[in-house]
């Protein structure tokens, strides 16, 4: 029983991580209808910098802060210069974007190995290895990503749902020609959207990378249980989204504890994202979208 | 998209420029035939790897290019295939051409299924549970489960086939032969079909799907075959792989191989059963290119290390400038000929 409680705690601990990427792909999803492949990648190049930073003797949080700030302007401006652009062309269409989204991928990947290298590096967690709240169910590392990512997803709804720019985005995401008319800029609501995207995926990155370790393929488990957990969640829905995270987490961890072993874990995410899929497109709290002809 | 060039292969030229293309071909065949005989061993090898990966190529071509479902997931047939046929190979003695066949077919099967699961939905989830598959695949080959079989990750040693002219044409050669005789088949089925009815259907999918379903096209089933045909086409080019190689292992079907086939798409032109060879010979020589330039002049070693970074950008500056990759531009240039060649032949206006 002990056992199991601590594969379902730190199933919970890992779905903070799968919740954060999630909710950074359904943002974007929402406003473009696009699925951001390198929203992994970015994460795990944000790391990098954080990573950069704290050896250069910053301070932990500190670091943290500007790696977000850092990963808010590449967000931002991947979205300003470049996919403003190509959903400009005349030509553009769901392939021209996915193809783009895997340039963004290898680009990152790429760079990462050659500015930073691809041995496995250790990164720092600023959370106590003997702190109070550590237990034998959950490393106090674990127990800090999940209150973390708590606070993160916090400041996320309450943003989106009691301020200005907040409502801005959202009605922008919903519709953007009435939006234009009352006088939104809806091209900056999406470059924002963008940024705090990256700023989500920068969190999940830093939390992940002291669990999994800092590669430059760190990110490409994380993503596919970031996908599953969005599709399960329903992907046109943000509230969907870290509850799917924390699912997936749980699921994977318990299934790989006890039904398929821990080789398999990636495959379950396969078989979860096709599950859903097949069964219910629309997610757990996904709307079912009806096609007009 | 590039629906220009594509109806332009697929749908009857002018008879002049039809046997231009034919010459074109046959100059093509005859380069390819003597390629061995004036080529080193090495160079011998990259060439069979260039007709391998052009069949992969196509195959995610036909899927991609040509019936606009977006997959991200073709490296998973590649390695299913060259499982298939070093598993049949070393476990139940078969020869190496049987198993081309064998692998196909159980591709085409589990590419069927597959797609027929996911191709109610729209691209864009398609792409997602092919990226799913991809990043998966090389979990799933290291299983123990199957490892009597796969060798987990060790992998599986297979021997060269052997010539059966014996000297007269090396091992390395008539292997060259051997996929250059599977590529020439499987690109002319290809063509064949892409300028029939079945063609037809799968641009009408791509280019309209509601319009294609009125018209008496079952839309899944036509997209769940074509899934079927591009796997098989892939899991062929891997089963060559595999016998080109010499082995198998998980780490030589990670992600990146999916990647490389997207690359070559989009690089030779995604609607182009032509375009699929130069997008072949690009993800074989320019990764070759760059590690050769870094050994003759060392201070320039970075240029293999930035060598995917720089494979992101030609992919956004493709998909930019050139939507119609290298087959389009090749289009693009014979049409201004074309147009230039007439304003020549018309009288100056007074």
């Amino acid at each position: 029983m002990q056992a199991f409680f601590h594969q379902l705690l730190s199933g919970i601990a890992d779905g903070a991580i799968y919740a954060s990427v999630a909710l950074a792909l359904v943002m974007i999803f929402k406003a473009t209808h696009q699925v951001n492949f390198a929203q992994g990648e970015m994460a795990m190049f944000s790391t990098y910098i954080a990573l950069a930073l704290t050896q250069a003797g910053v301070p932990y949080w500190v670091a943290f802060v500007v790696t977000l700030v850092f990963s808010f302007v590449v967000g931002l401006a991947i979205q300003r210069l470049l996919l403003r652009r190509i959903s400009r062309l005349p030509h553009a269409s769901e392939l021209t974007a996915v193809v783009v989204f895997i340039g963004l991928l290898i680009i990152f990947n790429g760079l990462a190995s050659f500015l930073f290298g691809s041995m496995v590096k250790e990164f720092p967690t600023p959370f106590d290895p003997a702190a109070w709240y550590g237990s034998t169910y959950l490393s106090s590392h674990e127990v800090g990503m999940i209150v973390m990512t708590l606070i993160v997803l916090g400041i996320v709804f309450a943003f989106f749902r009691f301020t200005r720019l907040g409502l801005a985005m959202r009605a922008a995401a919903e519709n953007p020609q009435s939006s234009r008319l009352v006088g939104i800029k809806v091209g900056w609501m999406l470059a924002l959207g963008w940024g705090l995207a990256a700023v989500l995926g920068g969190v999940a990155g830093m939390m992940a990378a002291h669990k999994v370790f800092l590669e430059p393929n760190m990110m490409a488990g994380v993503i596919l249980y970031g996908f599953a957990a969005a599709l399960l969640g329903g992907i046109d829905n943000p509230w969907g989204a870290p509850i799917g995270g924390f699912l997936v987490g749980v699921l994977v961890n318990l299934a790989g504890a006890y039904v398929v072993g821990s080789h398999l874990q990636q495959a379950i995410a396969l078989v979860v994202i096709v599950a859903v899929l097949v069964f219910k497109p629309s997610g757990l709290f996904g709307r079912t979208v009806v096609v007009r002809l | 998209m590039t629906t220009a060039s594509a109806t332009a292969e697929s749908a009857g030229a002018p008879a002049r420029r039809i046997s231009g293309r034919l010459a074109w071909l046959v100059v093509l065949l005859v380069a390819a035939a003597v390629a061995p005989f004036v080529l080193s061993n090495y160079h011998i090898f990259q060439a069979t790897q260039i007709v391998v990966y052009a069949i992969a190529v196509l195959g995610f071509n036909l899927l991609t290019g040509f019936s606009g479902q977006i997959s991200l997931g073709n490296g998973a047939f590649y390695a299913l295939g060259a499982y298939t046929s070093a598993i049949l190979m070393t476990h139940y003695d078969v020869p190496y051409w049987a198993t081309l066949p064998v692998a196909g077919a159980v591709c085409f099967g589990v590419g069927f299924l597959f797609g027929r699961a996911v191709t109610r939905l729209e691209g864009l989830y398609l792409a997602l549970a092919t990226f799913g598959l991809a990043i998966a695949m090389p979990q799933v080959l290291k299983l123990d489960a199957i490892e009597p079989w796969t060798g987990g990750s060790q992998g599986v040693v297979l021997s060269k086939p052997a010539s059966p002219l014996g000297s007269m044409l090396g091992d390395d050669r008539w292997l060259y032969y051997f996929c250059l005789a599977v590529a020439i088949v499987l690109f002319a089925a290809a063509w064949n079909v892409m300028r029939g009815r079945t063609g037809r259907a799968m641009i009408a999918l791509r280019d309209h799907p509601i319009a294609a379903g009125t018209m008496g096209i079952h839309v899944p089933s036509y997209k769940a075959r074509v899934f079927g045909v591009s796997a098989m086409y892939t899991g062929i080019a891997g089963a060559l792989s595999a016998l080109v190689a010499g082995f198998v292992a998980p780490d030589s079907f990670t992600f990146l191989v999916s990647i490389a086939f997207l690359i070559g798409g989009v690089v030779g032109g995604v609607a182009s059963i032509f375009g699929s060879l130069f997008g072949a010979a690009f993800i074989e020589l320019v990764p070759d290119l760059t590690k050769q330039v870094s050994e003759l002049w060392p201070s320039w070693h970075w240029l293999a290390d930035v060598q995917w970074p720089a494979y992101g950008v030609l992919l956004i500056v493709t998909m930019m400038v050139m939507p119609g990759g290298m087959a389009g531009l090749v289009y693009s240039v014979q049409l201004r000929i074309a147009a230039s060649a007439q304003r020549a032949h018309r009288p100056p206006r007074s």
